[in-house]
């Protein structure tokens, strides 16, 4: 057996609601192209079919253990990191650069799958932050330094510090002893808490916005995302995130509806700084990786803002 | 026997390094829906800013039909030493020609009908050599006269962007980048010279204006 089912039982359970939900969402896909045959449903459908795809990946990864969470985060950082210096401008003259810059994904996910906290919180903001100017200034081409320098470091920072936290969760020790990498505990829990709720906070902003949304909220922005979206969003993901905190992690409930509150918020404000980013470059998706959603960082862009924080928030109170 | 025991190698070569880099590593991004032949003789001709063009055109097509799949190269590069020589004609299989310069006696479009006359689905780049990253040169004539020297064969434009990024020319570092890659309809040879290289030229501008993301700086 790969997992301990005894550790994994909530998971397994909460999972298991969540395929349960899924199934639904199909049926209502099929039931509505079948209904209004006019209607193109085809995105719709895309959609669904990848939610099962994420969703069974990430489920598998879960199941087998940290190390395999682990190198799945790794390679996720990896595509959104390339994904990432596809759509921006870079130099010719940084290749060797951005060569480092990839370079340090696999250090990364190695502090974490040694459990170094210490290096993993400031591998990237610290060494990383200084080394990437000191490599840009041997390559000695001042023209748009400051833009393509600042334009690494966001990259960096986006997908390879902040979805790295992610990784971090799975490794967080049940009742205070090392993690080891084969068998899950209580991390895997905290991860699947925080990675549902914002992916359904972002389902949740959607629905809500679409059945109710009047005021543009960021019209320069985004303009489909609106005030009722944002709010009906943030409370479904409070009222769901006190429901689970009493399964998947250490919280009380009304522990659980603040920090539903806050991944809510902070899922929105990650959407909304991610559109800002290809509104600037003047592209719809960061890619196309995922039929009916667009690249990985379409899908991970509220992640980035809430994993950090929600990570930080349990290893203060909890861990 | 040598000759299959290198067509196994051929394959297992682009089955088990090439098309697993080319999908994972580098990873493709087709602009449009992709228009491929699935059978030989077929001649594909791409814009070229890397060697790693060669690779991912020849991911592209299915491996079943890899055995007819040759690159058009230039003999006095790929031939050079012996063992680059062995690498280029049996494992990425190409087709050497002499490149013409004063010498009028070689016929490299006479070569490459008589491979496509063969059933080979060629693949072709019209610019010649791969020059700046990620910027297109002028397509040269020998396309031109080779569609008309086999006027049946159905010839598909690929237009590919991000790979002058990866490995560009006179650079042995590769940094991977999303490659972008746009189809377009097969043609065939028509009117005269002149009007094909122009219908030519307008396919791959077009494929071009399609892909909005940034060059290099």
């Amino acid at each position: 057996m790969l997992f301990d089912f005894e550790s994994m039982r909530t998971v397994t359970q909460v999972f298991m609601f969540l395929l349960a939900g899924l199934s639904l969402a199909t049926v209502i896909g099929w039931a509505l192209s079948l209904k209004n045959k006019q209607k193109d449903y085809t995105e719709l459908k895309q959609r669904i079919n990848s939610w099962w795809i994420m969703i069974g990946i990430f489920g598998l990864a879960l199941l087998m253990g940290p190390l395999v969470t682990v190198l799945l985060f790794a390679m996720l950082s990896f595509i959104a990191l390339k994904e990432y210096f596809s759509m921006t401008p870079t130099r010719l003259v940084d290749r060797k650069v951005l060569f480092w810059a990839y370079l340090t994904i696999p250090l990364q996910y190695y502090w974490i799958a040694t459990g170094w906290y210490g290096m993993f919180i400031i591998f990237i903001p610290v060494y990383a932050f200084l080394f990437i100017p000191f490599r840009m200034v041997l390559a000695g081409d001042t023209k748009n330094y400051l833009r393509a320098v600042g334009n690494i470091h966001w990259g960096l920072m986006l997908t390879v510090f902040t979805l790295s936290h992610l990784a971090y969760l799975v490794m967080l020790p049940s009742e205070g002893e090392y993690q080891s990498l084969t068998m899950s505990g209580d991390g895997a829990a905290l991860l699947l808490y925080l990675v549902m709720l914002t992916q359904l906070n972002d389902v949740a902003q959607y629905v809500w916005g679409k059945l109710m949304g009047t005021t543009p909220i960021a019209p320069t922005i985004s303009p489909n995302k609106t005030r009722e979206g944002l709010i009906g969003g943030v409370i479904t993901t409070g009222v769901l995130a006190m429901i689970l905190a009493v399964l998947l992690t250490p919280m009380i409930w009304w522990q659980g509806l603040l920090v539903g509150l806050g991944i809510g918020i902070a899922g929105f404000i990650g959407d909304v700084s991610l559109s800002a980013i290809k509104r600037d470059i003047g592209i719809k998706d960061s890619g196309q990786l995922i039929p009916g959603h667009g690249g990985i960082l379409d899908r991970l862009d509220s992640l980035t803002f809430t994993a950090p924080l929600f990570f930080h928030v349990m290893r203060y109170f909890y861990f | 026997m040598m000759k299959y025991i290198n067509l196994a190698l051929r394959w297992l070569f682009f089955a088990l390094i090439i098309k697993p880099i080319v999908k994972i590593v580098i990873g493709l991004r087709y602009q449009n829906t992709p228009i491929l032949p699935q059978d030989g003789p077929a001649l594909l001709i791409a814009n070229h800013n890397s060697h790693l063009d060669t690779m991912v055109l020849i991911s592209l097509l299915p491996l079943k039909i890899l055995h007819k799949v040759q690159p058009v190269a230039a003999a006095d590069y790929f031939l050079k030493n012996k063992f680059m020589a062995w690498f280029a004609l049996n494992i990425i299989g190409i087709l050497p020609i002499e490149r013409q310069g004063k010498d009028k006696s070689v016929d490299p479009v006479g070569q490459c009908a008589e491979a496509l006359n063969k059933g080979k689905i060629l693949i072709f780049f019209p610019e010649g050599s791969r020059g700046e990253p990620e910027k297109m040169t002028d397509l040269k004539y020998g396309m031109v006269k080779l569609a008309e020297k086999c006027p049946k064969v159905p010839i598909y434009p690929v237009y590919m962007h991000g790979l002058g990024k990866t490995l560009p020319k006179g650079d042995a570092l590769f940094v991977p980048f999303f490659c972008d890659v746009v189809f377009s309809e097969p043609m065939t040879y028509e009117n005269s010279q002149e009007s094909f290289y122009g219908e030519v030229k307008k396919r791959f501008a077009d494929m071009q204006g399609s892909v909005k993301l940034p060059k290099w700086d």
